[in-house]
């Protein structure tokens, strides 16, 4: 039985979600293949034929899987699902926005976000906001899985896949890419950082929020996350937000500074090895999960953790 | 132009769901249930476009339990127009809905379904996705801004990195995300004048689909704990502690 896993991408540069994906997949099979759709996407592919345990890499690309049309990247994936039992996808943003679609043309179930491999057919993932973790088992001919990635261990490199360029499929007729406005951040990506900053609504400005947080994250060599009601007053951008709706975050460390912790939130970081809170309301729910809480002003407590951290030679 | 708005019946919430002791399932006797949060932006979607004379008719939809009348009757009174509950005790996964919805789309013929990115219960995020695919309409996951015009819609996405913009032909089906908008609270008039408007209500069986599940729940459990709780007295306590305890630096 061999497993399908979607690679996570930009065309440039392979995400390691796409390694502890892999992960996940040798867990059900030791016929692990990749796909890598997109385009201009040749590094990605070079790139994910270095993963140790991969079998091949399948290249696909066209204008519309480069710019991650759903329907498009549907499209290409169903035909290739003839040759294999299951297909394993990080559930990023774009992974949930054509996964299901994927499922529906099967007619098969999608198993969102599993967190535990039991067998080929059994899985774990958490719902309601991860107050619940289900054990689900699937007797459906072919699996579609999405996976969170924080939940996996990244497969190492030391492999060399051949990479075989396959059709790309039909576009998406009735969607259109019109634009998209990116930007890049020089930040390790808020998904695989080993370290965390994230600020709330208590920083009440945007201006404030760059002022506080990102002078904290540098000096940690840490990538910035937020809280939705830090990004809905616009203090940061969207896909800042950690939480049960947003992104989902498991570093070494995560400082969490002026967010209450409310069940949304900690859904997205309560798996971090170490938590960190600076919050002055000392009954704030976010305390209950931090290893180190710390009772204080942030406009307090920040600048003298900048000067402990430079005392301690950071 | 018709819409049709899935809405889905789920904890609320601001309830913390608790696992059942024998591990069956989440408890949800005597738990407050509410309207899907992301339901209510679409809901409130709909409705905005309606006051700005885009939309005529808005359509809500739920398949589920009795019980679910009482969502349907929040997105009337949010206003919608008229509502149809698909009634069912089933448990139901996100490709037995999609196909329902997709029966009922085949019925009802809206312009645009507008419905939740996710349901707060089962974190699926699939619904959208699969209908789109089930009825062959083109699809936007994640919106944070619809526009419609000359029988096509602009839809901005929140994507990793920023946002994006994609024109769709009409049908098509699209997933509201936070920040499309902020859903209003219904008044009191508002909610008097809806327990006035239809409310049709079908076995959901009648519509021919198979809604049974195609997974089995072997267990549900309690997640890890984490033993937090701790405090330091200040930031040199914490630094030190980071360094000798975590291991940080
Ligand atoms: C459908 C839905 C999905 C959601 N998804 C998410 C999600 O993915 N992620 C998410 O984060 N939230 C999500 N939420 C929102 C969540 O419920 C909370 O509203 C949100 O997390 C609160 O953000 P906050 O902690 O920054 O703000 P608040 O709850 O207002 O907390 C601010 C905190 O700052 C502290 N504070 C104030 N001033 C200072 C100061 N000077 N110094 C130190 N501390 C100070 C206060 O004591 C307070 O604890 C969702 C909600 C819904 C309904
Ligand atoms: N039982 C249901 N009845 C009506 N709409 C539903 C139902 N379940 C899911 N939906 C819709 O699908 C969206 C996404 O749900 P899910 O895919 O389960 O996360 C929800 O926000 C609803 O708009």
């Amino acid at each position: 039985m061999a497993v399908l896993v979607i690679a996570d991408h930009d065309n440039a540069s392979l995400k390691d979600s796409t390694q502890k994906t892999v992960t996940a997949a040798l867990q059900i099979s030791s016929d692990v293949d990749i796909l890598v759709a997109g385009q201009g996407a040749k590094a990605v592919a070079d790139a994910a034929a270095k993963i140790t345990g991969v079998r091949k890499v399948l290249l696909a690309e066209s204008d519309a899987l480069g710019q991650g049309v759903a329907e498009a990247v549907e499209a290409c994936v169903v035909p290739l699902m003839g040759g294999y039992d299951a297909v394993l996808i990080p559930a990023t943003s774009q992974g949930k926005n054509f996964s299901p679609r994927i499922a529906a043309r099967l007619d098969v179930a999608q198993i969102s976000e599993i967190v535990e491999v039991v067998d080929a057919a059994t899985f774990v993932r958490p719902i309601y906001a991860g107050n619940a973790m289900e054990t689900v088992q699937s007797a459906d001919a072919k699996k579609v899985l999405t996976v969170r990635a924080t939940a996996f261990k990244a497969a190492a490199d030391g492999g060399s896949a051949a990479v075989e360029t396959i059709g790309a499929g039909d576009g998406a007729a009735k969607t259109r890419f019109l634009d998209q406005k990116l930007v890049k951040s020089a930040r390790p990506d808020l998904t695989a950082a080993r370290i965390v900053v994230s600020g709330g609504r208590a920083m009440g400005s945007a201006e404030e929020f760059q002022r506080v947080i990102e002078p904290l994250a540098d000096k940690l060599g840490a990538a910035v996350g937020a809280s939705r009601a830090a990004v809905d007053a616009g203090y940061a951008p969207n896909d800042y937000q950690v939480g049960q709706t947003g992104k989902v975050v498991a570093p070494e460390l995560y400082v969490a500074i002026g967010i209450s912790g409310a069940i949304q939130h900690l859904a997205g970081m309560k798996d971090s090895k170490y938590i960190v809170a600076i919050n002055k309301d000392a009954d704030a729910p976010i305390f209950q999960v931090a290893d180190y809480g710390l009772v204080s002003d942030y406009k307090v407590a920040v600048p003298e953790l900048m000067d402990a951290l430079t005392a301690a030679g950071l | 132009m018709k819409v049709l708005v899935p809405v889905k019946r789920v904890i609320d919430y601001n309830v913390k769901a608790r696992v059942k002791s024998d591990q069956s399932g989440v408890d949800l006797a005597n738990v407050k249930m509410s309207m899907n949060p992301f339901c209510e932006i679409a809901v409130e979607e709909a409705v905005r476009m309606k006051e700005k004379g885009v939309v005529s008719e808005i359509v809500a939809v739920s398949i589920g339990p009795i019980q679910a009348q009482e969502t349907l009757r929040t997105a009337l009174a949010m206003g919608a127009d008229r509502a149809i509950l698909l009634q069912t005790d089933q448990d139901l996964e996100p490709l037995a809905v999609a196909k329902a919805l997709a029966a009922v789309a085949n019925e009802e013929k809206p312009d645009l379904i507008v419905m939740g990115k996710q349901a707060i219960d089962g974190d699926n995020n699939a619904t959208g996705q699969m209908l789109s695919t089930l009825l062959g309409w083109p699809q936007a996951t994640f919106a944070s801004a619809i526009e419609v015009s000359g029988g096509k819609v602009k839809v901005t996405r929140e994507v990793d990195g920023g946002l994006q913009n994609l024109e769709l032909d009409l049908p098509a089906v699209i997933t509201a995300d936070l920040r499309l908008n902020e859903p209003r609270y219904a008044s009191l008039p508002n909610i008097m004048k809806a327990k006035k408007k239809p409310l049709d209500i079908k076995e959901a069986a009648s519509l021919g689909v198979d809604l049974a599940p195609r997974l089995k729940v072997l267990k549900v459990a309690e997640p890890a704990k984490r033993s937090g709780g701790a405090k330091v007295e200040n930031a040199a306590e914490l630094v030190a502690k980071l360094k000798t305890e975590a291991g940080i630096f």
